[in-house]
């Protein structure tokens, strides 16, 4: 790294002073934990205001090029301004689509043009990207995707559906993943990677209600619908290859993201203390034995965590399996949040029952919604079952 | 690095054949496999120099416990380590002989235990004012191998460490123990009547606090090994289930199978973590509260993932993992020995609950 302590320190302070000042705090309505949870246009708009402060100060993008909005400056400076966001419990960075996937693929493989036109827009929250992988008929399969691209002349014609579409209804640019060549041998050969407009005739979207009654997800149905053919990333035919590398950047600002914070985090203290005052038997529920036991089990579970990700850096202390803690990390993160998640609404005694709308909902219920949306993680980018399946495969090696 | 000497050296001289040599018989382990442990230095390598230790510390001793927990190599290194520890920490001038005896090879033990009860500290064994041990102690690790028993007694209400040498001992006064883990040895041992000569009695503010601390040592090396053995039989499922084929298919093709076994990598990781961590905080002064909170969270999740492991490695080997001749059952007696070695879990997270929560 070229960049001295002193100088990221001197950062760091600076950086912590301006999000004491600007940290927005609660405005008064629950915020999204995650950019998979903007359902509505006062969301949107209190988060694409603050994302927009957030670059407008400097801090974000930090290290991508200077003449397409960002900063260039060496990484680790966004790795500093991101842990200070961490620390001071800002809100999300929601363009997590361009920032961490479509953004850092156009800085490393688009072409100039494609930088000019698109970069800016995803720092400065303009331009809201979303992502079109994932199929009705395939939800983990990605490689089976079956949306057509045919070329005619200067434009493809687009023709399916696409499912989860993170913001699909706010967007204006999707990353698309198409089938040019249904003949090809091995099924990832004919699959090509779009930058889509999303205001194309023939493209609608429809918004999927969730399991917690709010939006953040749409349908999208291409039908003839006709975008540019520049809007190619590459040539046919790497459309496979390219998608899996937008997934290589979710490893920070170190790897090419943007950077900004992408979830709020909730910790098992976050938990403890919003137990604080709940009864159970007459008592605290911190009193009752039981669980105590299992609130001790959740905060092991949660430093094994943390405890694995350092240790996951060091190769002589993952001899056994190498590669098993990045590779189960999903699976393990998610999995430990939900059960986290449902545990807390146990605790609440007869107020768990109640939801978000109800004025005397503890935390206005912010414990049941993240409960219900913890599945976007434990279903979303591969189910937790296709995970353990990919760690048996991959780190076990056991048979299909 | 030391942990590639000791993975070494312990898959050389502890393969399972060996292994199953010594479950029935004798001491349970090669004296001649326990000599070059002591000439590689393991039993001395956390004591300090000043008593002819490697002063490594304990972070050293961690590695090798878990590549001796992974071949199921058992010699009484480990309660030779505590035993050390416990009078390194307690201090007094008769501990630097006996310490430096441990360093060149003695073996020794604690004599921990009265009862069942890991979480009751109390001591009723007394030692009276010419030093005549009157008591009995209970489930003491390699008694008949050590050549020192530390034994905890109350001599005028007050808690002091008696150094028995195994000399003192009627042949009478040891009752070995028929132990579900074969490849582990244990006695009751009768005290009473040993007079214990005034310099081998260890007294002073050190010794409640030296105590403590050795336990939770000791919970932190039973936890090292267990990553250890939890990963060796890991290794004899995957194993079964990439080879055996049912339904005509192979049977680790099956996600019933599949997900569990992925389960256990998962919990071994975890547990791999804890302990390493907790390796890092044990020093050799008195252990602080981060420390405690470490050593107690590797134990109960290494011990319990073992319990885990071996209870699935014996139901996934179908019929064979009934039998004595799969090596399931090694994993699956380790497992039920080790979760109650120095508290099982849910007496460390009782503890955890009240250093966490109050």
């Amino acid at each position: 790294m070229s960049v001295s302590e002193q100088e990221l320190g001197e950062f760091r302070a600076e950086v912590s002073a301006w999000m004491e000042v600007n940290n927005p705090g609660d405005p008064g309505f629950l915020l999204p934990q995650t950019f998979m949870e903007v359902g509505d246009e006062r969301q949107l708009e209190f988060l694409r205001e603050w994302q927009h402060k957030v670059w407008s100060a400097g801090y974000l993008g930090m290290a991508w090029p200077k003449e397409y909005g960002g900063g260039g400056v060496d990484p680790a400076f966004q790795a500093v301004a991101d842990a200070e966001m961490r620390r001071h419990n800002v809100p999300i960075c929601f363009n997590v689509i361009g920032l961490g996937w479509a953004g850092p693929l156009i800085n490393d493989i688009g072409t100039e043009a494609e930088k000019a036109r698109y970069l800016k827009g995803i720092l400065n929250a303009e331009d809201v990207w979303c992502q079109g992988f994932s199929e009705p008929d395939h939800g983990s399969d990605l490689g089976s995707a079956q949306t057509r691209a045919v070329r005619d002349g200067d434009e493809y014609v687009i023709n399916g559906q696409k499912i989860w579409t993170t913001m699909g209804n706010f967007a204006k640019y999707m990353i698309l993943l198409a089938r040019t060549n249904p003949e090809a041998e091995r099924k990832y050969d004919g699959l090509s990677f779009f930058l889509s407009p999303m205001d194309a005739p023939g493209i609608d979207t429809r918004p999927i209600r969730k399991i917690t009654g709010e939006y953040g997800f749409t349908e999208t149905f291409f039908t003839d619908a006709r975008i540019p053919a520049d809007c190619l990333m590459g040539e046919e035919g790497q459309g496979w290859r390219i998608a899996m590398q937008t997934l290589q950047y979710e490893r920070g600002a170190e790897a090419g993201a943007a950077g900004g914070l992408a979830m709020v985090r909730v910790t098992v203290d976050d938990m403890i203390n919003d137990l604080q005052g709940i009864q159970r038997d007459g008592e605290p529920v911190l009193q009752d034995p039981i669980v105590r036991d299992q609130l001790v089990q959740a905060i092991m579970e949660e430093k094994a965590l943390a405890l694995g990700d350092r240790r996951a850096q060091i190769s002589h202390l993952t001899s056994d399996y190498p590669g098993s803690l990045p590779l189960s990390h999903k699976l393990r993160f998610t999995e430990m949040t939900r059960r986290m998640r449902q545990l807390a609404i146990s605790l609440q005694g007869a107020e768990g029952g109640l939801y978000v709308g109800d004025a005397t909902a503890r935390q206005g219920g912010f414990w049941q919604r993240a409960y219900f949306n913890s599945f976007s993680a434990t279903i979303g980018g591969g189910t937790s079952q296709v995970q353990a399946n990919i760690v048996a495969e991959h780190i076990l090696g056991l048979p299909k | 690095m030391l942990m590639d000497v000791a993975t070494e050296f312990c898959r050389n001289k502890s393969p399972i054949a060996v292994v199953r040599d010594n479950l029935e018989n004798g001491p349970g382990y090669d004296e001649s496999v326990w000599q070059e442990i002591i000439g590689l230095g393991w039993s001395g390598i956390a004591l300090p120099e000043s008593c002819g230790g490697a002063g490594l510390g304990l972070g050293a001793l961690v590695p090798v416990v878990e590549a001796m927990g992974k071949t199921m190599l058992t010699t009484p290194l480990i309660s030779t380590a505590i035993a050390g520890q416990l009078l390194q920490r307690a201090g007094g001038s008769g501990c630097e002989p006996v310490l430096a005896d441990i360093a060149a090879g003695a073996a020794a033990t604690v004599a921990w235990l009265e009862g069942g009860d890991w979480g009751d500290t109390r001591v009723a064994t007394q030692i009276d004012a010419n030093g005549t041990l009157s008591g009995r102690k209970r489930l003491v690790t390699d008694a008949e191998a050590a050549q020192f028993i530390i034994a905890p007694a109350m001599r005028a209400g007050e808690r002091v460490l008696a150094i028995v040498r195994a000399e003192q001992l009627s042949q009478d006064a040891i009752t070995p123990n028929t132990l579900i883990d074969q490849t582990r040895r244990s006695a009751d041992v009768d005290l009473t009547g040993v007079v214990v000569a005034p310099e081998h009695i260890v007294s002073g503010p050190a010794v409640e606090n030296a105590l403590r601390d050795a336990r939770l040592v000791g919970a932190l090396l039973i936890a090292g090994e267990a990553v250890g053995t939890g990963s060796a039989c890991l290794a004899t499922i995957v194993e079964y289930l990439k080879t055996r084929k049912q339904f005509g298919k192979l049977i680790g093709s099956y996600q019933a199978l599949k997900h569990p076994t992925v389960d256990i990598l998962l919990q071994v990781d975890s547990s791999r973590s804890l302990v390493y961590h907790a390796a890092t905080l044990v020093q050799g002064g008195v252990l602080d509260k981060d420390a405690e909170v470490a050593c107690r969270m590797a134990k109960a999740m290494a011990t319990e993932t073992l319990c885990y492991a071996g209870d699935r490695a014996v139901q996934f080997h179908g019929g064979m993992g009934f039998t004595y001749e799969c090596d399931a059952q090694l994993y699956i007696r380790r497992a039920q020995w080790s979760q109650q070695q120095f508290g099982d879990a849910r007496h460390h997270r009782k503890v955890l609950a009240s250093l966490l929560l109050d």
